[in-house]
């Protein structure tokens, strides 16, 4: 390897993710999830987590194996790879953080048919060596990430008045308590995290002009 | 290397099966006793709430031990037997027929004297439910439930596993005035049964609502036994 392990060009691959070239806001990969965890913030956080390490690890495993896998069968065996790594995620989660799994549930299983880690495996890392890939793999869980804790931040501070689980609005607000205020129950709702995808895309292209369709 | 032909690929394909089972297996095993004991500290704080005690992961397990003075298994005629109560897999007892069967018992201490949590296990409309029964030394009484569900339709069956369901349950009888068991009435709309045995089911989650009745008889029928020694 001629260049540096952190060349202008290797750097591009970690931070495009998370601005122009974002899984979420511009290719609207992974809407799905999105869409289902971030009710509150810490579920966000180990979907975010959980994605990272499962779609570095197989950028990884697959960009080694890229020379040896037959090509007939070669998107078996990144679902073979990714689905291994979804269960030993979805194991851990079980043995050390049991209630974050039960409330992401089904979720954790369907990180599998997330359209980023196929996507990220079939366009880079069957092409490229381990080290470009592994960096492709966090620049792009870390977008996908950085979009769901944005939408979670928002999603539990408007819908529950907390975050992380800890009451941010205080209790002597709320109508019940004689105060002024009352949670907007659309926020815990689907249909809120889409809407907030659709601002943040909306800011994102208003700042950066060269993502504007002409 | 050809890597297209078919016999690299049959062996590509086998090989990478072999070594991902392995993979799996050895995660699985090795985090088994992690995982088992958060299951066991969840059935804990599931005990704990059918008799109104709140607990969190971390003090589940010294609550747990302070307040569950006494824990046994009986059988069908309501005599004691050896055992371990917690460790019964209700799934396994329901597949006995009634004579062989283990069934567990709690006993709580609480402000309003001693209450017996019986566990419950039984059918929904897509996997099992289950859930935990508290009983006041009447046996007859209803101090408080609690259930929980595999897989129910979230918003429908689903509604089992939360607390405008089962707060109802609190003061309800399961026998009738002239001694007979009639255990408790999930009742869709419309459907009469007298009110101290009858509670409102769910819009939508009928199939459910009756499969927790029906789990609610049986298991209350197979401790009947139990209940008649403690009355007299």
């Amino acid at each position: 390897m001629s260049e540096g392990l952190f060349s202008k060009k290797n750097i591009g691959l970690l931070s495009g993710p998370l601005g122009t070239n974002n899984p979420i806001t511009i290719q609207v990969l992974g809407i799905c999830s999105a869409l289902a965890v971030t009710a509150q913030l810490k579920p966000a956080f180990v979907m975010a987590l959980s994605v990272t390490v499962v779609v570095a690890a197989a950028n990884v495993i697959i960009s080694m194996l890229r020379n040896t896998i037959p090509n007939r069968i070669r998107i078996i065996v990144q679902l073979v790879v990714i689905a291994a790594l979804v269960i030993i995620v979805d194991q851990f989660l079980k043995a050390f953080v049991y209630d974050v799994s039960k409330q992401l549930s089904v979720f954790v299983g369907l990180i599998i048919t997330n359209c980023i880690l196929m996507g990220r495996l079939e366009a880079f890392a069957l092409a490229n060596k381990p080290w470009p890939s592994f960096l492709d793999g966090i620049g792009n869980g870390a977008g996908y990430g950085i979009i769901l804790i944005i939408i979670g931040f928002f999603r539990e501070l408007l819908g529950s008045g907390s975050l992380w689980g800890y009451r941010i609005v205080p209790e002597s607000w709320y109508i019940a308590n004689g105060g002024f205020y009352s949670n907007n129950g659309m926020m815990i709702l689907p249909p809120m995290a889409l809407i907030t995808v659709g601002v943040i895309i909306w800011i994102q292209r208003s700042r950066d002009t060269k993502l504007q369709e002409k | 290397m050809d890597t297209n032909g078919n016999k690299y690929t049959f062996i590509y394909a086998s090989a990478m099966v072999i070594i991902v089972a392995a993979i799996l297996s050895i995660t699985a095993i090795k985090l088994k006793p992690a995982q088992q004991k958060n299951i066991n500290t969840e059935k804990k704080q599931n005990i704990l709430s059918s008799v109104g005690i709140e607990s969190t992961a971390a003090d589940a397990e010294s609550i747990f031990a302070e307040r569950i003075v006494q824990s046994y298994i009986v059988n069908a005629s309501g005599e004691q037997i050896e055992g371990t109560a917690f460790d019964i897999d209700l799934k396994r007892e329901r597949a006995k027929p009634l004579a062989d069967r283990q069934l567990p018992v709690y006993e709580c201490k609480t402000d309003e004297g001693t209450k017996y949590i019986l566990p419950m296990y039984g059918a929904g409309l897509w996997g099992p439910i289950w859930g935990y029964v508290a009983i006041n030394d009447d046996m007859n009484t209803l101090y408080g439930a609690v259930f929980a569900h595999a897989g129910e339709t979230p918003g429908l069956g689903a509604e089992i596993s939360t607390k405008p369901f089962q707060e109802p349950f609190k003061g309800k009888t399961i026998y009738d005035s002239s001694g007979k068991l009639v255990s408790i009435i999930v009742a869709k709309a419309g459907e009469s049964a007298p009110a101290e045995h009858k509670v409102d089911g769910i819009s939508g989650g009928t199939i459910t609502g009756k499969g927790l009745q029906t789990m609610l008889l049986n298991d209350f029928t197979s401790y009947e036994a139990f209940f008649n020694k403690k009355k007299q």
